[in-house]
């Protein structure tokens, strides 16, 4: 039973995990938390669909969902947060304005999706069994397509830690997240390293859409709940650190499954928010976050 | 053309302080010339919008002919244009290595890059023993130095230095100087430095331009800039 809840665990902390990346990755390289995160992810998983009603092939739409997710989170920097920039670049609005651009964005976004598609709930199904394994009598809730998450969360998570740590990109997108100006003196597109960083977001949230909508349904939002805890984790693991992310969605997975186990589902989110109150009180910064004053 | 740096008839609004009025001065190539002014002279609007960090609103500035106007300082770099930002300019979270590659990210001659990152540690060998440390381990004066390596390394033709004795203990300063001064000697590097410390910098410059308020007050050799003594206690302060 012990061994059953935490794979369950593992699987659910391995999507919020890869929406906290998402989240991370906005966060480092504009200073934004994209609201929007979950409208893109929807969208570009509701593209997955399509594809897969079209093709019959659950594995052609995967790549082609991320693809377009990437696609999404490029357009709406250029789109909307790089005008937003331009524009108010002064007074309080300069603070505030991107962040109800992204509410405005989600909003718009979901309601685009219910003037195409509708509400109804809709079925994007993979080839992977969501029945789960059996060992002799016992059949555990942890299922192929479970296991199926973990692993292609754990793929993300590697390629965006290679690129981050041992790549050019890499040490442009770190540098222009943490001193965008002295970045641009060194003779870094800052611009274009923002806008890759939205679009390898992007990237994460559609894959994040795109391996959980199986195991459930797809609607306009059908991945709300799914940013609330991206978000619980990603501040729990400092905002900033890549890997705070990944530890923030494990640890909430995991005490999700757990709390849903052993006590009630009435709990979870209640838990959820306990845990956030307790690190903005106790540790503010986060888990993995930075002590420094960024602007010393 | 090798005209140097030519600013004529400067002008940027920026607030009440630090605005730049009307400045108009020359660095021929090769030359060090020292920026002086007091705080909020317009010496920092001055040399940010020199690299494209703020727009200008009237006036030009040109490098061997071409308008440093209008671009981003990220273009300018690639024309080799390096400003060295006021006060330590490096990314406190990326080691010393990562720092110095940062300098050569953008190029394509790899070869060079590497040839580059050698003379800049050779240059200075402190950093050469802490390449894996965090930058923010550094001292204040390592860090100068390491900003100054970095910006090597991108092969500048004109480096704009902003207050590089900013925060720095004197021996440490004259350390940077000497260093500063060097380039120019073993590079032939065309500098501009925009400095407070009026004594230091006019030590290693060819020129001064005193700036007040977003004005040229004068210019000259640093030798008539200092036997003027009415001009020493307003506005260089020694």
């Amino acid at each position: 039973m012990f061994i059953d809840t935490l794979l369950i665990g593992l699987s659910s902390g391995a999507i919020y995990s890869l929406m906290a990346l998402a989240l991370v990755l906005v966060w480092r390289s504009t200073r934004v938390i994209n609201f929007a995160q979950s409208g893109q992810a929807v969208l570009s998983t509701y593209i997955g669909y399509e594809i897969s009603l079209a093709t019959h092939n659950y594995w052609i739409s995967l790549p082609l969902a991320i693809a377009v997710g990437a696609l999404i989170g490029s357009l709406v920097d250029l789109l909307f947060m790089r005008l937003l920039a331009k524009r108010g670049t002064t007074g309080p609005i300069a603070e505030i304005a991107p962040v109800i651009a992204t509410l405005g964005l989600l909003g718009l976004i979901q309601s685009v999706i219910g003037l195409i598609w509708g509400n109804a709930f809709l079925q994007y199904s993979s080839p992977l069994s969501a029945k789960g394994f059996t060992f002799g009598t016992h059949t555990i809730p942890f299922s192929p397509q479970n296991f199926f998450i973990v692993i292609s969360a754990s793929v993300v998570l590697g390629i965006f830690g290679f690129v981050f740590r041992f790549t050019n990109l890499g040490l442009a997108l770190r540098a222009a997240s943490f001193q965008p100006e002295i970045a641009q003196l060194s003779g870094i597109r800052v611009n274009l390293v923002r806008n890759i960083g939205w679009a390898f977001a992007g990237a994460a949230g559609a894959v994040a859409g795109a391996v959980i909508t199986p195991t459930s349904t797809l609607s306009p939002h059908s991945l709300d709940l799914l940013f609330v805890s991206g978000f619980i984790a990603a501040v729990i693991g400092g905002l900033d650190s890549l890997i705070g992310a990944v530890v923030g969605g494990l640890v909430l997975g995991v005490g999700f499954a757990f709390i849903l186990q052993y006590i009630s589902s009435a709990l979870t989110f209640l838990v959820g928010f306990i845990i956030l109150m307790f690190v903005l009180l106790v540790r503010p910064r986060g888990i993995f976050g930075e002590r420094v004053n960024r602007n010393a | 053309m090798k005209t140097g740096l030519v600013v004529t008839n400067l002008k940027v609004n920026y607030g009440a302080i630090g605005a730049v009025k009307n400045i108009s001065f020359s660095v021929l190539p090769g030359e060090l010339v020292a920026v002086i002014g007091a705080n909020g002279a317009g010496k920092s609007t001055l040399i940010r919008s020199l690299s494209g960090l703020v727009t200008p609103s009237s006036g030009s500035a040109s490098w061997n002919g071409s308008s440093l106007l209008h671009k981003h300082p990220e273009q300018l770099v690639r024309e080799g244009i390096v400003h060295i930002a006021e006060g330590k300019a490096v990314i406190p979270e990326l080691t010393v290595a990562e720092n110095l590659a940062l300098g050569g990210l953008w190029r394509r001659d790899k070869t060079d890059v590497s040839l580059a990152t050698k003379e800049s540690l050779s240059l200075f060998p402190a950093l050469a023993t802490r390449l894996q440390q965090r930058a923010d381990t550094l001292s204040g004066g390592e860090r100068q130095m390491l900003a100054i390596a970095r910006a090597l390394i991108s092969r500048p033709a004109l480096l704009l230095l902003d207050e590089p004795s900013l925060g720095l203990a004197p021996l440490i300063i004259e350390q940077i100087f000497l260093a500063i001064n060097h380039l120019r000697v073993q590079f032939g590097m065309t500098v501009l430095l925009v400095e407070q410390n009026a004594m230091s910098a006019l030590k290693i410059a060819d020129r001064g331009v005193v700036i007040n308020l977003g004005e040229v007050v004068t210019s000259g050799t640093p030798e008539e800039l200092l036997s003027n003594t009415q001009l020493r206690e307003a506005y260089l302060g020694i």
